[in-house]
C-alpha cells in the first residue's frame, strides 16, 4: 500500500511536447509509471515517446481513462492548465511549474473548492510510490520500496532524506513534495492524514522551511491526531529576515515564520527533530526504536 | 519587489486614490520651483529610500517656508540615512519627495495582505492609524477589523461599508471610504501586489480621506504582465550581486560569511547554509541555481560568488532531479578554468547523472575535492579554509 498513487494510476502529461516534459516522460516511463496520454493544444494526433498527444485534457481523459495529470507548462499558462484538469474531473493534479503568480493561484484555489480534484504543488518535485509509480522530476533510483512516508516543502531536501533512508536499507511508502509556494494545493496536514490512515506506513518524515505557519499548524494537528511517530527537519535557521530565500514562500516577515519558532512548536508537539539535514535518517531510526516499530523489515 | 513612496503614490493616483500633492526632486536646486508648484503653507520633505523608519531617523522634515524646503532638500539629498532597517552602513538619499502638508483630524490604518493560511486576500482596517499594525495587533487586537475577500468575486461594496462602520469612519465620508477601498483592491489585484498598506489613512479637518503614506510590495512572478511596475525598479537600492544573479535566473542572497555556496533547490540551499553554521563556519551567500540551470548559469554563479572578496572557499552541493549533474560539472570545470580559481573547492554531486558528473570533475585535473555527502563536504571546506 501507499498513498494516492500506485500501479493502477493512469497518468496524463500536460505540456508533454516541451523539452523538460518530454525528457521526464521518458524517465517516468522507464521507472514504470503508467502514462496513458499527453496534452499540448495544437499538437493533437502526434506522439511523444509512443504516448498519444491530445489537444485538450478532456479529450485525453475520454480516450485514455487517465485519472491523474502532471503539469509541465510555463508559469504564464500553468494556472489555466490546472483549471483545465480540474474541469476534466481528474482525481489529482501534480503541478511541477515554478513562478506561477500568486494572483493566479488564488483563483485556482477558489475554483477548486468543492471539486473532487486534489492538487499537489505548484513548484514541487511531485509524488512517488517507490517501485510502482513516479510522477515528477525526482531521481527514481534513490528510492526503495518500504514503510516510511515523507512529506516536504523542498524538492532537493526530499531527495536528501530519501537517499539517507535508502542507503541505510530503509524504504519509503510514498514521498510527497508539496512545494515551496505561499499558495499551494495539498498541505502538510492532508498528507499526514493520509499517512496516518495508511496501513503500510510506520512513521513519517516531515521537512519544512522558514516562512508562513504551515509547520506550526501541522505540528498541532500531529499532537492531537497522529498515531505514528513523526520526524521533522526545518531549513533556514541562518536565513536573514525580510529576504526571500529562493522559494516564494520562504521569507521571514517581521520575526514571524522563523526556524526557531517552528522547531520549538514541533518539538513541543512530540515530533523527533533532526538538528542537521544529514541526521534525518538517524533520527528516524531512533524514533522507530523508541516506538517499538523497529522490525526485521528494516534490517536487510 | 519594493518601490519608493513617490512611486507608490503615483500608482495610487492613477487608481483614483487621493494622495497629497507632491513632487519628487533629485537636485536641491529644483526644490524652490517644486515648492512654488505645490503652493502650500506647510510642506513635508521626505527622503526616498527603500527602508522603513525614516521618520525616526530624521528623514522626514516639516518645512514652514520655501527656504526650509530648500535647506531640508539640500540636507537630505546625498546624505546616508541610517534607520533600523538599513543596517549600519545606511542608505544614500537620492531623491526627496516634497509634499503639501495637511491638517489631520484622525488617522486610520488600511492594509491589503495575502492570507497564506486561507489562500485569500484579506483587507484589514483600524482606527488606530499611524502606528505599526503589529503593535496594534499586540496591544489592541479588537481594534483591527478584517474582511476576507473572495478571489473570484473580489472585494464587495458591502464589505467595504462594513469596514467603514467598524472603524467608526464618520458617516459623511463613508462613500469616499468605500470608493477608496474598492480602488485599492483593484490596484492590488491588477498589479499583482502581495501587500498594500496605507498608514496612515488620514481624515483631514476638511473631511477628506487621503493616503498619507503607502507601502506596496509586488509578486515578482507577476511582473511579466506589469511592465510599468518593472520600470519602477530602482537597481541602485539593490545588491549588485543579487541583480546580476537574477539576470541568469539564479536566486542569490548575500550574507556575511566567507564560504561561498552553490546549491540546487531553495530548501537544500538553506540547509547547506545551516549545516556550515552548525559545524562552526559562516556562509557567504544563499545561492539556488534553480531547476533547469544551463552550463553557463553555473559558470555565472561562480563569477557572482567570486565578486565577493571575503569568500575563501566554495562548497558545491547538488542533488540533481530536474537538474543533471553532468551539466553542473561541466559548468564548474569551465568556471574554474576561466576564472583561474585559486581558492579551495569542495563538490558533492548526487542524483540524476551523478556518475557522469563525477567523471567530468575527476578527468578535469583541477584541484577539486569531491565528497560523498553534504556533511563531509561542509567539514572539508571548513578544514580547507582554515
Amino acid at each position: 500500500m501507499s498513498i494516492w498513487v500506485n500501479k493502477s494510476t493512469k497518468l496524463i502529461v500536460q505540456g508533454i511536447t516541451g523539452n523538460t516534459a518530454a525528457y521526464h516522460t521518458k524517465l517516468m516511463l522507464e521507472y514504470g509509471t503508467n502514462i496513458v496520454g499527453g496534452v499540448t493544444p495544437g499538437k493533437g494526433n502526434t506522439e511523444v515517446e509512443g504516448i498519444p498527444v491530445f489537444n485538450t485534457v478532456q479529450e485525453a481523459v475520454d480516450n485514455t481513462g487517465g485519472n491523474v495529470s502532471i503539469i509541465y507548462v510555463p508559469a504564464k499558462f500553468a494556472a489555466d492548465a490546472i483549471l483545465e484538469g480540474v474541469d476534466a474531473g481528474l482525481d489529482m493534479i501534480i503541478c511541477i511549474t515554478e513562478h506561477i503568480p500568486i494572483r493566479d493561484m488564488l483563483i485556482v484555489k477558489r475554483y477548486m473548492e468543492g471539486k473532487k480534484t486534489r492538487l499537489i504543488g505548484p513548484n514541487c518535485p511531485g509524488i512517488i510510490t517507490p517501485e510502482e509509480c513516479k510522477i515528477g522530476i525526482m531521481p527514481g533510483y534513490i528510492h526503495k520500496k518500504g514503510r516510511i512516508g515523507i512529506v516536504s516543502r523542498s524538492g532537493t531536501l526530499t531527495y536528501e532524506a530519501v537517499h539517507q533512508l535508502s542507503q541505510k536499507g530503509i524504504g519509503q511508502s510514498t514521498a510527497v513534495g508539496i512545494g515551496g509556494d505561499p499558495v499551494n494545493g495539498t498541505d502538510f496536514i492532508d498528507v499526514l492524514k493520509a499517512f496516518n490512515e495508511d496501513e503500510d506506513t510506520d512513521a513519517v518524515i516531515m521537512i519544512g522551511e522558514i516562512g508562513g505557519n504551515a509547520e506550526e499548524k501541522a505540528a498541532l494537528w500531529i499532537k492531537e491526531n497522529m498515531r505514528k511517530p513523526v520526524v521533522g527537519f526545518i531549513s533556514g535557521k541562518t536565513a536573514p529576515t525580510g529576504k526571500r530565500m529562493g522559494h516564494a514562500g520562504a521569507i521571514i516577515s517581521s520575526g514571524k515564520g522563523t526556524a526557531e519558532e517552528k522547531i520549538k512548536t514541533m518539538k513541543d508537539s512530540g515530533i523527533y527533530m533532526s538538528d542537521t539535514p544529514t541526521n534525518i535518517a538517524n533520527t528516524l531510526i531512533e524514533a522507530l526504536k523508541d516506538n517499538q516499530l523497529w522490525r526485521s523489515a528494516y534490517e536487510d | 519587489m519594493n518601490i519608493h513612496e513617490y512611486q507608490a503614490k503615483e500608482l495610487l493616483r492613477n487608481y483614483g486614490i487621493p494622495v497629497p500633492n507632491g513632487e519628487v526632486i533629485h537636485n536641491p536646486e529644483d526644490a524652490e520651483k517644486a515648492s512654488w508648484r505645490i503652493r502650500t503653507d506647510i510642506a513635508v520633505v521626505k527622503a526616498q529610500i527603500h527602508a522603513g523608519g525614516r521618520g525616526k531617523a530624521g528623514g522626514v522634515k516639516i518645512a514652514e517656508s520655501i527656504d526650509d524646503v530648500k535647506n531640508y532638500s539640500k540636507e537630505l539629498l546625498g546624505k546616508k540615512l541610517i534607520t533600523h532597517q538599513t543596517g549600519e552602513e545606511g542608505k544614500e538619499v537620492k531623491a526627496v519627495l516634497i509634499e503639501e502638508g495637511c491638517e489631520i483630524y484622525k488617522e486610520y490604518y488600511l492594509g491589503l495582505v495575502l492570507d497564506r493560511d486561507k489562500s485569500r486576500v484579506t483587507i484589514m482596517a483600524s482606527e488606530e492609524g499611524g502606528t505599526e499594525i503589529e503593535e496594534v495587533a499586540l496591544k489592541n487586537p479588537n481594534k483591527i477589523y478584517k474582511e476576507i475577500i473572495d478571489s473570484l468575486i473580489g472585494l464587495t461594496e458591502f464589505q467595504a461599508r462594513r469596514i467603514c462602520f467598524n472603524i467608526n469612519l464618520p458617516i459623511e465620508v463613508m462613500n469616499d471610504g468605500v470608493k477608496f477601498m474598492m480602488n485599492l483592491y483593484r490596484l492590488f489585484k491588477e498589479k499583482d501586489c502581495t501587500l498594500v498598506e496605507i498608514n496612515p489613512l488620514v481624515l483631514t479637518t476638511e473631511r477628506k480621506l487621503i493616503a498619507l503614506d503607502a507601502k506596496i510590495n509586488f509578486d515578482e512572478n507577476g511582473l511579466f504582465r506589469n511592465q510599468d511596475i518593472s520600470n519602477y525598479r530602482d537597481l541602485s537600492e539593490e545588491d549588485e550581486k543579487e541583480i546580476e544573479a537574477s539576470k541568469y535566473g539564479l536566486s542569490y542572497i548575500s550574507l556575511d560569511g566567507n564560504i561561498g555556496c552553490v546549491v540546487n533547490g531553495a530548501g537544500l540551499a538553506m540547509a547547506t547554509m545551516d549545516l556550515i553554521k552548525f559545524h562552526g563556519g559562516e556562509p557567504a551567500n544563499f545561492l539556488d541555481v534553480g531547476g533547469g540551470a544551463a552550463e553557463e548559469n553555473v559558470t555565472k554563479a561562480f563569477k557572482i560568488i567570486l565578486l565577493d572578496h571575503r569568500v575563501k572557499g566554495i562548497f558545491v552541493n547538488i542533488f540533481g532531479g530536474i537538474m543533471k549533474c553532468d551539466i553542473i560539472a561541466k559548468g564548474i570545470v569551465n568556471a574554474a578554468k576561466e576564472l583561474k580559481l585559486d581558492i579551495p573547492l569542495v563538490i558533492r554531486l548526487e542524483g540524476t547523472n551523478a556518475d557522469l558528473g563525477m567523471e567530468i570533475i575527476k578527468s578535469s585535473s583541477l584541484n577539486i575535492f569531491a565528497v560523498k555527502d553534504m556533511d563531509e563536504g561542509a567539514k572539508k571546506i571548513l578544514e580547507l579554509i582554515k
